[in-house]
C-alpha cells in the first residue's frame, strides 16, 4: 500500500471519531478530497522541481502515535530558551506534554489546539479564522484532513506578551518510523505585540516526516516577530508551510535558520490585506552532507503602499543542496509598494549545489520592486586580508561567514535566541570566534 | 631582516615580478616608487604570501629563514605586516573585536595565552588616542562605509597594535587629506624603532616628508632599476619617470 493510500484509509477511521456536525467536518472532507486528487508533489510540479519527495513516502510511518511519551526534562533542556522565562507548548511526538509546557489563560491563550477545536467558547474565534489563509494545494490540505493538536494562540487586543512562546516538537522514534502533521493558529489582536520561537526535534535516529501547518493572523497594528529553528538530526525531514495574513498597519516578521535535517521544505506565505503593512522574511542556511534545504517564499501585495523585505543567505558546504524561489506578486491595486528581495549564496565546495529563482510578478504600475540574487565562492582577497592579520585560514573563513550571514542575524530582537543561534552558527562551521557578534 | 634574491613571480605563467633583489635591514626606512603597473602591489602581495601569485624563480628570506613557502598568517606570525590599498570590508565584525581575535591568533601561533582583556583595553586606548581614532569608531563593522582615509588610518591602527618587525605600507598616502597624512605618518614615525622596519610603497614623494626613507626604489617593468637615498624621490617628483627610462636605453 502506498503511503498516499494509507493516510487516505486512516482518514476513514478518523472521521468515525469526528462530530458531524462541528463546523470543521466539511473542511475536512473537502481538504482529503483535494489531497486524494492531488496527491504528493512531483518534480513535475514547477514548484518541487528542484525538490523530490520521492525517498521521503517510502518507510512505513507511524501516523498516530497514541501513547503519551516520556521526555525528561535534563535530556531535552537544551533545546529550550532556558535563559529567560517563556510561555512553552511542547509536544511529544504529536501528542501535548503538560510536563514540559507552560501554558497560559490568564489573559490571553496560549494552549492547546485539540481544546480550541472541542470547547464551545473557541468556537467563533476557530469558525472565524482556521483555514481561512491556509491555501489548499495538497500538503496542506493533508494537514487540514488531520488537523488533530498544534499550538492555539490568541493574543487580544493591545496585549504586549511579556515574555517569547516556544512552540516545540519532539519527536522520539519510540516507533520505527514518525509522520507527524502539527497544526497551528496564532490570531494576534489589534496592536497585540507577540514573539514566537518554533522548532522541531527528533530525538532519536528513526525516520521521521513532519508536514506542518501554522496560520498566522495579524490583526491592525499588531506585531508578530517569528522565529524558526531547524537544526535537526540527518534522518529527520520537514515541510513547513506557513501563512501570515497581515490586515493594515501591521509588522509582521519572520526569521527561518535552516541548519539542518535531512530535507526541509519551507513554504513561507505573506497576504498583505491592508495598507501600509511591513514584511520581512530572513534566512540563514547553512547546510552540509547531502542536507537539502528548499526555501519556498511568496510576498503577496493585495493592498497598496506597502513594504516587504526579504534577505535569505546561504552556506553550503559538500553536497548539500538549497533551493531558493522567491515569489513576489503586487496586485493591480497594490500602488506604492516597496518590495525588495534579496538572496545571496556561498558554495563553499564544489558538489554543493544552489538553485536560484526570483519570480515577480507585477500588475501595478508605480512600484519600487528589486531582487538581487548571487552565487559564489569565497572572496580571496577578503580571505588573503584576514590571514595576513595572522588569523589562520579556518578561522578567516569562520569570519567571512559570520559577516555574510550578519545582515539576517542583527535583526534578531531576542539577545538570549541570538547568542543561541551565534553558537549554532560556530558549531556548524566548526569553530568559536572569541566573541558574540 | 628581509631578503629579496633574484625574485620572479607573477599570475598565470606570466612574470609580474622579473628578478628582484633587495635587503631591507632592521631600522630602515625603504621607499619603493614606480610607475602605475610597474609591480609595485605585487611585491608586496607576494612578500606578503598572496597564494595567487606563484613564485616561478629566486626566493625571499625573513630574519634568515626562506618564508617562500609559508602561509601568509604564518608570515603575519613571523612579524610582517602588509597594510592594504584597497583593505576588505568585513560586515559585523567590530573593529574591536577583529583586532582582538589578530592578535590573540598571532599569541596563540606562538604558544601565548589571549591577551587579558584589561591589557587589550589599554593598548587599544593607547593606539587609538595615537592615530585620533575616536571610540566610537571601535565599535563599528570593519571597514564597512568607512571613507578611504579612515580605512588606512584604521589600516596603521591596527599595524600599531600588531606591532610588527616590518610593515608594508602600500600606497597608504592614496585617499588621505594632508592632516590626515600627517597623523597616519607620525603613527608611524613614532613605531619606528631600530629594531623594526618599513616599506613605503607610493606614487608620490609627499608622504615621504614626513616618512623620511634611508633609500629610495625605482620600480619598472618588475626590476628594480635604480636605488638612492632619498633625494631620488625629489627628482623623480620633478622629472617623472622617463628621464629613467632614458637612462636604461
Amino acid at each position: 500500500m502506498s503511503f498516499k493510500d494509507k493516510l487516505l484509509s486512516s482518514y476513514i477511521a478518523l472521521e468515525d471519531y469526528l462530530e458531524f456536525d462541528s463546523p470543521l467536518h466539511d473542511v475536512r472532507n473537502n481538504a482529503i478530497k483535494i489531497f486524494e486528487q492531488k496527491g504528493f508533489p512531483t518534480k513535475r510540479d514547477e514548484a518541487w522541481k528542484y525538490t523530490s519527495l520521492n525517498s521521503l513516502l517510502k518507510p512505513d510511518y507511524c501516523i498516530y502515535s497514541n501513547k503519551e511519551r516520556n521526555v525528561e526534562l535534563k535530556n531535552v533542556r537544551k533545546y529550550f530558551l532556558h535563559e529567560i522565562d517563556t510561555y512553552k507548548l511542547v509536544f511529544v511526538d504529536g501528542v501535548y506534554n503538560s510536563f514540559l509546557s507552560e501554558t497560559t489563560h490568564d489573559s490571553l491563550d496560549v494552549c492547546l489546539m485539540s481544546a480550541a477545536l472541542n470547547k464551545s467558547k473557541y468556537k467563533p474565534v476557530i469558525e472565524a479564522y482556521f483555514n481561512k489563509a491556509a491555501k489548499s494545494d495538497s500538503l496542506t490540505s493533508l494537514n487540514t484532513a488531520f488537523t488533530k493538536e498544534g499550538a492555539y494562540i490568541h493574543i487580544p487586543a493591545h496585549k504586549e506578551v511579556e515574555k517569547p512562546i516556544e512552540i516545540i516538537n519532539f519527536s522520539t522514534g519510540n516507533e520505527a518510523a514518525m509522520f507527524l502533521q502539527p497544526r497551528n493558529l496564532i490570531v494576534v489582536g489589534e496592536n497585540a505585540h507577540v514573539q514566537i520561537i518554533e522548532r522541531h526535534q527528533s530525538l532519536s535516529s528513526n525516520e521521521v516526516l513532519t508536514n506542518s501547518v501554522t496560520e498566522i493572523f495579524a490583526e491592525k497594528r499588531a506585531y508578530v516577530d517569528y522565529y524558526k529553528i531547524q537544526n535537526d538530526e540527518p534522518t529527520a525531514s520537514l515541510i513547513d508551510n506557513t501563512y501570515v495574513s497581515q490586515q493594515r498597519d501591521t509588522v509582521c516578521r519572520v526569521h527561518t535558520f535552516a541548519f539542518g535535517g535531512k530535507l526541509v521544505r519551507n513554504n513561507l506565505n505573506f497576504f498583505q490585506n491592508g495598507e501600509h503593512c511591513d514584511s520581512t522574511l530572513k534566512g540563514i542556511t547553512i547546510l552540509e552532507g547531502k542536507q537539502h534545504t528548499d526555501h519556498n517564499t511568496l510576498v503577496h501585495h493585495i493592498a497598496p503602499n506597502c513594504e516587504s523585505h526579504q534577505d535569505y543567505k546561504g552556506l553550503f558546504a559538500e553536497a548539500s543542496t538549497g533551493v531558493f524561489n522567491g515569489k513576489i506578486i503586487v496586485e493591480k491595486d497594490a500602488q506604492k509598494i516597496d518590495a525588495f528581495q534579496q538572496n545571496n549564496n556561498i558554495l563553499i565546495d564544489d558538489k554543493a549545489t544552489i538553485n536560484a529563482k526570483p519570480q515577480l510578478e507585477i500588475f501595478a504600475d508605480d512600484v519600487k520592486c528589486s531582487h538581487g540574487c548571487t552565487i559564489g565562492q569565497f572572496d580571496e582577497d577578503a580571505l588573503f586580508y584576514l590571514r595576513s592579520r595572522g588569523i589562520g585560514i579556518k578561522e578567516a573563513r569562520a569570519l567571512l561567514m559570520y559577516a555574510f550571514a550578519n545582515t539576517v542575524l542583527e535583526s534578531v530582537k531576542i539577545p538570549e535566541l541570538k547568542v543561541r543561534i551565534n553558537k549554532l552558527i560556530a558549531n556548524k562551521i566548526g569553530v568559536s570566534l572569541g566573541f558574540e557578534l | 631582516m628581509l631578503k629579496i634574491k633574484d625574485l620572479h613571480a607573477g599570475l598565470e605563467g606570466k612574470d609580474i615580478l622579473q628578478g628582484i633583489n633587495l635587503e631591507v635591514k632592521a631600522g630602515e626606512v625603504h621607499a619603493i616608487m614606480g610607475p602605475n603597473g610597474s609591480g609595485k602591489s605585487t611585491l608586496a602581495s607576494v612578500v606578503a604570501g598572496k597564494e595567487e601569485f606563484d613564485v616561478t624563480r629566486g626566493y625571499i628570506t625573513f630574519e634568515n629563514e626562506d618564508i617562500s613557502e609559508l602561509d601568509p598568517e604564518e608570515r603575519a606570525h613571523k612579524g610582517i605586516f602588509l597594510s592594504f590599498q584597497y583593505p576588505v570590508e568585513i560586515p559585523g565584525v567590530s573593529v574591536t573585536n577583529f583586532i582582538k581575535t589578530a592578535i590573540n591568533e598571532t599569541r596563540k601561533s606562538k604558544g601565548k595565552e589571549d591577551m587579558p582583556a584589561s591589557e587589550m583595553l589599554k593598548m587599544i586606548k593607547e593606539k587609538a588616542d595615537m592615530l585620533e581614532i575616536d571610540r566610537k569608531f571601535l565599535s563599528r563593522s570593519l571597514n564597512e562605509g568607512f571613507s578611504g582615509g579612515e580605512k588606512k588610518r584604521n589600516e596603521i591602527f591596527q599595524m600599531a597594535m600588531m606591532e610588527p618587525k616590518l610593515a608594508i605600507l602600500d600606497e597608504t598616502d592614496s585617499g588621505l587629506d594632508i592632516d590626515a597624512l600627517k597623523i597616519v605618518a607620525n603613527g608611524v614615525n613614532k613605531l619606528k624603532s631600530k629594531d623594526n622596519a618599513v616599506i613605503v610603497i607610493t606614487h608620490y614623494q609627499r608622504l615621504l616628508d614626513y616618512i623620511v626613507p634611508d633609500f629610495v626604489h625605482v620600480l619598472m617593468n618588475g626590476k628594480i632599476v635604480k636605488s638612492g637615498s632619498k633625494e631620488l624621490a625629489y627628482e623623480l617628483e620633478e622629472k617623472g619617470y622617463d628621464w629613467i627610462k632614458e637612462e636604461l636605453v
